[in-house]
């Protein structure tokens, strides 16, 4: 560090060659192979002449729907990633014992776990929600896009710039080392003095900026555009969870911005916000976070109760049991969610009128999730239930989200906690509820929606063998942590001394290679999907016999969604326009007003992603450059009133003639 | 399409001029008085010291906060219960609630923490 | 209203789609949206404002507020503020009828008042600093400033709005998307407002009261 000259820390900050980590061979591997398959994508690209195409359709595209699917894609692209580094930690823990060291030493180690926990989150379980309600919400209200759909298109990028970041980590410096929340002070310039850290924070505050824009766009889209007739009591109860979902993150991101934030100035400026000396409380930081945390984990999985719940009356032929106990149930987790915080931390040592108030209210919380399983229940009674692929995720779901929920139980009494906190019990715990709530639910998401995307289904075979695959893997990998966890394993280790407990940590890594042929086979199962799009091919745009709007349309959507905007008399729309014989119209149709692509919303987020990267490495001058840039693009942005066209009567006569054509062939 | 046949019933015909619809001058200058008051007496108050004692005079001038943070609403943001169908009374009530689980649940959950810390300072340190 | 269209055309069966699709849909939700960004905007605030709460008489034997705080100044840069907003106010009365020049007017005087209180705060945090009252001397002081200093941000961020607003409206008048603008900021603009009572109460009143 010293061998460089001054001009050198002028422009390239704290930016050393030693930075890249050539002398770890499983990064140079994985990079090689990064840059190989990124080689390959690009030409393949490239080839095809295909960029074009890409940046006009898709990149600056404001369509709900395509921005929808590119969160998907990015989800299920994280999902490898976040994987990866699932299988390097279960490979580690099988093996380290004694005299063995692992592959994996301490600093990489905690590397993995913590890049794991924060991709899982923020780049795989985020984006798949988001991407499902961005999809699936204005279709099921009868919209024609988002209330702000350059907001839209710019928030997707904005998470794109999160995931920047987080994988620049991999190959340039490093990533934190404090696990996925940075407690501090750990996570304080004194113990973690690397870029990794800055890496979390920039990362993380950029994506939180997206995420919050687009919970607010989703918001205003169901409040305010919704068809004639949907009052709150008539909405689809995916759009019910989506709205309660977003309200979470609305009011839930800006504290994990403001904390966040605040943990910035004590590393960058030398605050002593969460420091150990002059005043700081490092435990406010804990407080503040888990206000942000606990939400945050109905944020995920309130949108996946909507996905079950759509895919029971569907699939059970009949309308959802207890509808309004469902959007109570939803709205009061809603309420509840900001009122348990603190059985994150039992064991920091309030009183015991504080643990015993917020282990009641977690206790509390658990009644109504209790009361959609029953709802499930009943609805699936005296159904005409059939067991496609969605209804099996729902099967699989309820059982083992019943599990997970039990031991969270468990752990919402403090005594117990303060021999569970911070064991492989409590990692086991949210697996089984994050894995069997919101990974299972995003399949079954997945898989139901992706005919409306796409104009064909899934292929069964390979979705069930995926389906088989992750739910065992799940069972096989996550019980031995509840049996470790209770035995008093802590979480987070690299190496253990006592041999007895290497039979649980060898299962669990077998678990893991199962889930690992789950994800494998989805893979394959997309392959082949497409492969045979001609025999999966659906052409009603109904391939599931589906109750609400989305399935009134074509399938994929034209880009206006809906020719005319639909009229709705009942909660489950479409089963009851069905029912009332409803016909398509075939004429008199209008030109439609839609917005304009744009690619203000990428520029503006690769700017702050190039902000947040020179700020990493202390870069001023170009922090400072590319801050400026954002401000300046944004108001330029501003200037260009000149943002909607309308796409020609003729136009949508010719697409409604086409769909007229096929709904002949079907 | 969207909003506006949403609700058309109800409130088409408010839309596009809420919030300005109940701008006046007379609203500006009433807010803009009774703020100038509610502003003056807090300061007065702690300023001179009139009251003589800390904890009353804390309480009195949060009192006057919460009602100039009111007057404040009403006058200058010209929220009332109408417009856009309630949803931003709605929206402002929820913000109201986290704000005030998130501020009192801090002090009482770190209060609390440091009531039961061990003692740090170098003359009772208990090891 | 809801026109039925031709499939509705036996009296008993019900209307399923609107044909009378064509109203102007752009800028319908802003003002919600808008709103829903300001609430969001107090849950940061109520982070810093906990954390002052929390930490605020974490001294570390460094300056208390009451050593540092001069109310006069605070009155002043309060009354900065609330003359701003009234101002701002009569701008948006002038853009309701539609006059212009009298909005272009105002608005300075309102930028002008926000500028005078930043002006003002950057001067009291130079003091302050001056004196070895700075952010990292303690966790009070640490808090203080990145509550008040992020207000300030606000404002500055304001100005900055308020200034491109003025471009706009000069180059294409109050039509409706200026309008919309305008109405915009005056949220923004009385929302720090709100903030600011909650800040020389909480920070500036307490924090001199022993």
């Amino acid at each position: 560090m010293n061998s460089y000259p001054d001009w050198w820390k002028l422009v390239f900050g704290r930016f050393t060659l030693e930075a890249i980590p050539y002398h770890e061979p499983i990064l140079v591997a994985t990079f090689a192979g990064v840059v190989i398959g990124g080689l390959a994508v690009i030409a393949l690209i490239t080839r095809l002449k295909a960029w074009g195409y890409l940046w006009n359709e898709w990149f600056t595209s404001v369509d709900h729907k395509k921005i929808g699917i590119m969160y998907m894609v990015l989800g299920v692209v994280m999902l490898l990633r976040g994987f990866a580094d699932a299988l390097m930690m279960r490979g580690q823990q099988a093996i380290a014992f004694g005299a063995n060291e692992g592959y994996l030493p301490p600093h990489h180690y905690d590397q993995i776990f913590t890049a794991h926990g924060v991709i899982m989150i923020f780049f795989v379980a985020m984006p798949l929600v988001t991407g499902l309600m961005n999809y699936v919400v204005p279709l099921q209200i009868g919209a024609r896009d988002v209330a702000f759909p350059f907001l839209n298109n710019f928030s997707f990028w904005m998470t794109v710039g999160g995931v920047v970041l987080v994988m620049a980590s991999l190959f340039v410096g490093e990533f934190a080392k404090v696990g996925w929340l940075a407690y501090p002070p750990l996570s304080g310039a004194a113990y973690s003095p690397g870029v990794g850290m800055d890496y979390y924070l920039w990362a993380l505050q950029i994506a939180g900026v997206g995420t919050t824009l687009s919970g607010i766009n989703l918001i205003a889209t169901i409040v305010k555009m919704r068809a004639p007739g949907m009052d709150m009591m008539k909405m689809p109860v995916f759009t019910w969870t989506a709205l309660c979902t977003n309200v979470l993150i609305v009011a839930s991101f800006p504290i994990l911005a403001g904390t966040l934030a605040l943990l910035t100035l004590d590393r960058y400026v030398g605050t002593n916000f969460f420091t150990n000396d002059l005043g700081g409380n490092p435990m406010m930081y804990v407080n503040l976070i888990w206000i942000w945390g606990h939400p945050e984990v109905y944020i995920l999985i309130l949108p996946c109760f909507g996905i079950y719940s759509e895919i029971a009356s569907t699939f059970a032929g009949k309308k959802l049991f207890g509808y309004t106990s469902m959007v109570y149930a939803t709205v009061v987790i809603t309420i509840l969610s900001y009122l348990v915080w603190l059985h994150h931390f039992f064991t920091m040592g309030s009183g015991a009128s504080v643990n015993s108030f917020f282990g009641i209210t977690t206790m509390i919380i658990s009644i109504p999730t209790g009361a959609k399983i029953f709802n499930w229940l009943f609805t699936m009674y005296r159904g005409r239930i059939r067991f496609e692929l969605p209804m099996m995720w729902l099967i699989a779901f309820m059982l083992t989200f019943v599990i997970g929920g039990m031991t969270g139980v468990m752990l919402a009494v403090p005594p117990a906690d303060f021999i569970l906190h911070n064991s492989l019990f409590l990692i086991a715990h949210f697996h089984n509820v994050i894995i069997g709530g919101v990974v299972f639910g995003a399949f079954a998401g997945i898989t139901y929606w992706f005919p409306k995307a796409f104009g064909f289904k899934l292929d069964e075979f390979w979705g069930k063998l995926s389906f088989w695959f992750w739910v065992i893997g799940f069972y096989v990998a996550f019980m031995p942590l509840y049996v470790l966890g209770l035995m008093g394993v802590t979480r987070r280790l690299n190496h253990f001394e006592d041999p007895s407990l290497q039979i649980w940590f060898m299962i669990a890594a077998f678990g893991a290679v199962l889930i690992a042929f789950g994800i494998l086979c989805f893979l394959i199962q997309i392959a082949v999907s497409i492969l045979h799009r001609d025999r999966l091919r659906d052409l009603t745009g109904d391939p599931w016999d589906g109750r609400t709007l989305e399935w009134s349309t074509s399938s994929p959507p034209p880009a206006y969604n809906f020719a005319f905007t639909p009229v709705v008399h009942d909660h489950d729309a479409w089963a009851d326009m069905k029912k009332r014989g409803y016909r398509r119209p075939l004429g008199g149709f209008r030109p439609i007003h839609m917005p304009r692509n744009t690619g203000a919303g990428l520029i503006i987020s690769a700017l702050a992603t190039i902000c947040g990267f020179a700020l990493v490495w202390y870069v001023w001058w170009l922090a400072a450059l590319s801050f400026a840039a954002v401000i300046v693009t944004a108001i330029a942005h501003t200037f260009n009133y000149d943002r909607d066209f309308h796409i020609p009567a003729e136009t949508v006569l010719r697409e409604e003639n086409a769909r007229t054509e096929q709904l002949a062939r079907a | 399409m969207s909003g506006s046949q949403n609700h058309s019933g109800e409130h088409g015909a408010e839309r596009g001029e809420h919030g300005a619809s109940h701008a006046t001058l007379r609203g500006y200058l009433t807010g803009f008085v009774l703020a100038a008051i509610l502003t003056a007496i807090p300061f007065w108050l702690v300023m001179a010291d009139v009251l003589g004692n800390a904890t009353t005079t804390a309480i009195v001038i949060m009192a006057f906060a919460a009602v100039q943070i009111v007057v404040h609403m009403v006058y200058f943001l010209h929220m009332d219960s109408r417009s856009e169908g309630g949803w931003t009374m709605m929206a402002l009530i929820f913000t109201i609630v986290i704000v005030v689980i998130a501020l009192s649940g801090s002090l009482w959950v770190m209060y609390h923490l440091n009531v039961n810390m061990m003692p740090m300072a170098p003359g009772d340190h208990p090891m | 209203m809801t026109t039925a269209t031709a499939t509705a055309q036996q009296a008993d069966t019900p209307v399923f789609h609107v044909t009378d699709d064509e109203h102007e849909h752009s800028g319908g939700s802003t003002m919600l949206g808008f709103w829903m960004y300001l609430m969001s905007d107090c849950l940061v605030f109520a982070v810093l404002f906990a954390t002052y709460g929390v930490l605020g008489r974490s001294y570390a034997a460094g300056p208390s507020g009451a050593d540092l705080f001069d109310l006069k100044l605070v009155a002043v840069n309060t009354a900065m503020l609330l003359f701003s907003s009234i101002t701002y106010g009569f701008a948006m009365l002038a853009m309701e009828k539609g006059r212009q020049a009298a909005v272009q007017g105002w608005l300075i005087v309102t930028g002008l008042f926000g500028l005078a209180f930043i002006g003002i705060e950057l001067y009291e945090f130079h003091h302050m600093i001056l004196e070895g009252a700075t952010p990292m001397r303690s966790a009070f002081l640490s808090s203080f400033f990145t509550l008040v200093g992020t207000h300030g941000l606000h404002v500055s961020f304001g100005l900055i709005w308020l200034t491109v607003l003025m471009v706009q409206v000069s180059q294409r008048g109050l039509i409706e998307a200026n309008r919309r603008r305008l109405m915009c900021l005056s949220m923004f603009w009385h929302f720090l407002d709100v903030i600011w009572i909650g800040v020389f109460t909480f920070v500036y009143l307490m924090g001199v009261l022993k």
